[in-house]
């Protein structure tokens, strides 16, 4: 049987539940690189080049550990996947950067998906999705509907998500049954918005678990996949400027919705050392929200992050706003 | 209303003399110094590009000597540039400077929106007055990017290179005190005068090296710490693969369909990189192999620290390197790149290029191949 390797990083944390339904089935068994570890950290470190993000080295990590365990390694070459839209140029050049780092890879599926002027249902993307679907089985009509299936337990997917889902859980259960992840903090007394690029936010190697922590304390955590799409677009268009990069977007406008409907009593930007689109988000979101008096923190991610330092920023973090809570009251009881 | 620019290498000359030209007053800004460079990084989010920083210094250094309105282009992605103008247009509100800024951004964002930034910018009575006054800033920039290549060219085959610097140091002090583009004009002529005037030694066969990378770490001589000028005193001829002229010519006088050298460049790099990568990134990719065609000695990668594109390309190059067999050395520039150890490499790198030309030779001679 064909054997397609899918790595853990990247857009896998959006996208993983259509790519695997789809290879499989098409009858490839679809191999996933474990989650990030210390070993795939440190192979991605070696392989790719010094001043890279951390996120694309760790996705090298992940390549590095599939290579030889499948027949293909499946990495898209999403350039945009919104009208007039684009992702990070890192992005843009994944596959390419990947292949002429990583020595001795087996045969990389690179589709280029570019929707930037096309739609989903353009014939242009159609032929993106056989172009994906050729190495394992040459028969057009079955990856067409191997696609259909796929993209029935992706809506799936992303409804889990739009109920409050976080996608590390909802990739373990989408076609399970339904938990509420948030449900432990339901009787929250404060929420706290997680906000960066979906592989900062859901590799929990690289972020030491934040989200569980944050959700073990009682707190509930909104993260830019749980903000309605019609919210993102509303609030997005407030920035002077087009956003024309479509993580960007997400989490520029996410952020702006809970702030702007005072739906989070803080917000934590998650970032990774090197990555050049936080450069500008970052801005963006900490002026939002300095505005509107919500507190702001930054934590950057890097391969010497230590847990200690983040877990103390974090509570430091936290025991502010108790105390801010505590200072508005007062103010509203004078008032 | 005062006009005023960032800085981008030369252009600021043919920049002037076509506002000049239309009546407008304009302050470019200061030639970018160490104290461009420090208000700028001052003011910038700590992870932000360098040419963001030095665009920040030249603002407050230009806003400092008058200027109330700030003209750039931008761009729709897919990288941080296009971005650049909502920060800095907040960055320079917070530190209560009361300035407009007129961005012009590509076509496809919309033609009226463009018209109306160049009716706003320029005072516009009738488009002849503007088609004339852009087609003598055409000029001019080809002009200058010609004087700028015949520097380098000159520094390498001159008797006393320095003689070159002295020429240009006094070209740029001129220009200051030349209004409208006949005078500036007359200038340049000059200059190429004088430039072509310096003995040269005929029988020198100088190491070639192709500069290649981010576009304004490029032309910016400030930003790449005068790259030409240190490689053209240690006898090395340079050519640049990314020029204000090249540019025009890709992004408007050949609209929309690119120009010929681009295109070329994009089907070199093609074998390695097939798509756009924002940026300048293929374009490096291509330009490298580009030169290695041409039979240049090596090539230098200019990569401001964080370029995403240019990562993206650096991982690229060292198949580049080992396919066309030439040597490819990066450069990473930052605020804090020193001057000492920059020097350092950019000699070691020459060392090498030239021990490998003699081996090459002494390999001719022995095996006749
Ligand atoms: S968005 Fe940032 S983290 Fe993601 S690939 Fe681009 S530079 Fe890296
Ligand atoms: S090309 Fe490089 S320097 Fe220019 S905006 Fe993009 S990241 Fe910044």
């Amino acid at each position: 049987m064909c054997k397609i390797g899918i790595p853990r990083g990247m857009l896998f944390y959006d996208y993983y539940p259509l790519w695997a339904e789809f290879f499989e089935e098409l009858g490839a068994k679809v191999v996933v690189s474990p989650k990030s570890n210390k070993e795939i950290l440190n192979s991605g470190v070696l392989s790719c080049v010094d001043e890279c993000c951390l996120p694309v080295k760790v996705f090298h990590g992940h390549v590095d550990y599939l290579k030889d365990k499948v027949d293909y390694i499946f990495i898209p070459k999403i350039i945009s996947i919104r009208k007039m839209e684009y992702c990070c140029p890192k992005i843009l050049g994944l596959p390419d950067m990947v292949k002429f780092s990583i020595e001795d890879l087996p045969p990389i599926i690179d589709t280029n998906i570019n929707l930037r002027k096309n739609s989903y249902t353009s014939s242009k993307y159609k032929k993106a999705v056989y172009e994906a679907g050729k190495c394992v089985i040459k028969n057009s009509s079955k990856i067409r509907n191997a696609y259909k299936k796929a993209e029935e337990s992706y809506q799936r997917y992303l409804y889990l998500l739009s109920k409050g889902v976080i996608p590390i859980e909802a990739i373990k259960m989408y076609n399970k049954t339904f938990v509420d992840l948030n449900y432990n903090s339901k009787k929250h007394d404060m929420s706290i918005m997680v906000v960066g690029h979906p592989y900062n936010i859901y590799d929990e190697y690289l972020n030491m678990n934040i989200i569980s922590k944050l959700i073990n304390k009682g707190i509930k955590v909104m993260t830019p996949e749980m903000v309605n799409k019609d919210e993102i677009i509303y609030y997005s268009a407030q920035l002077p400027k087009r956003m024309f990069w479509t993580y960007g977007r997400r989490i520029v406008g996410s952020a702006f919705s809970l702030i702007e409907r005072d739906e989070v009593d803080g917000i934590i930007y998650l970032s990774s050392f090197g990555c050049g689109i936080d450069s500008i988000l970052i801005d963006l979101i900490e002026r939002k929200a300095k505005n509107k008096g919500i507190p702001f923190t930054l934590l950057t991610l890097d391969e010497q992050t230590g847990e200690a330092g983040i877990d103390t920023r974090v509570e430091a973090f936290i025991d502010m706003m108790k105390w801010r809570d505590k200072d508005d009251f007062n103010i509203s009881t004078l008032r | 209303m005062i006009l005023t620019f960032p800085h981008l290498g030369n252009v600021y000359i043919a920049g002037k003399a076509f506002l000049e030209e239309l009546g407008q007053e304009v302050v470019p800004p200061p030639r970018c110094s160490s104290r461009t460079l420090e208000i700028g990084t001052k003011y910038s989010p700590e992870n932000i590009c360098l040419p963001f920083k030095v665009n920040i210094g030249n603002y407050i250094e230009s806003i400092e000597k008058g200027a109330d309105t700030i003209l750039i282009t931008g761009s729709c992605g897919p990288c941080r540039f296009g971005y650049y103008s909502v920060l800095e247009q907040n960055i320079l509100w917070d530190l209560g400077y009361e300035v407009d800024m007129i961005v012009f951004d590509p076509i496809s964002e919309g033609l009226d929106q463009l018209k109306e930034g160049l009716s706003k910018a320029l005072n516009i009575n009738s488009y002849k007055d503007v088609i004339k006054a852009g087609k003598l800033g055409w000029k001019l920039i080809q002009k200058a990017d010609y004087l700028t290549q015949l520097s380098n060219e000159k520094r390498a085959y001159a008797i006393d290179s320095y003689e070159v610097d002295a020429i240009m140091e006094e070209y740029y002090k001129n220009i200051e005190n030349t209004f409208g583009a006949e005078k500036m004009l007359k200038l340049m002529d000059e200059v190429e005068y004088s430039l072509k005037n310096i003995p040269i030694d005929k029988s020198k066969n100088p190491i070639r090296i192709g500069i290649v990378g981010e576009i304004y770490t490029i032309i910016e001589p400030f930003v790449n710490l005068e790259v030409e000028k240190k490689l053209g005193h240690m006898g090395v001829y340079v050519e640049k693969s990314l020029t204000p002229t090249k540019w025009v010519k890709h992004h408007v006088t050949s609209f929309p369909f690119g120009s010929k050298e681009e295109n070329m460049k994009y089907q070199l790099a093609k074998p390695y990189l097939s798509t756009l990568v924002g940026g300048h990134g293929r374009e490096t990719v291509g330009s490298a192999v580009y030169y290695a065609k041409q039979g240049f000695d090596g090539v230098i990668q200019l990569l401001p620290l964080n370029c995403m594109p240019e990562i993206v390309a650096k991982s690229i190059l060292p198949q580049v390197q080992k396919d066309c067999n030439i040597p490819i050395m990066t450069l990473v520039l930052d605020e804090m790149t020193g001057e000492a150890g920059y020097l350092t490499r950019l000699e070691a790198f020459v060392d090498l290029l030239m021990r490998r030309r003699e081996e090459r030779k002494v390999g001719e001679l022995l095996f006749g191949c």
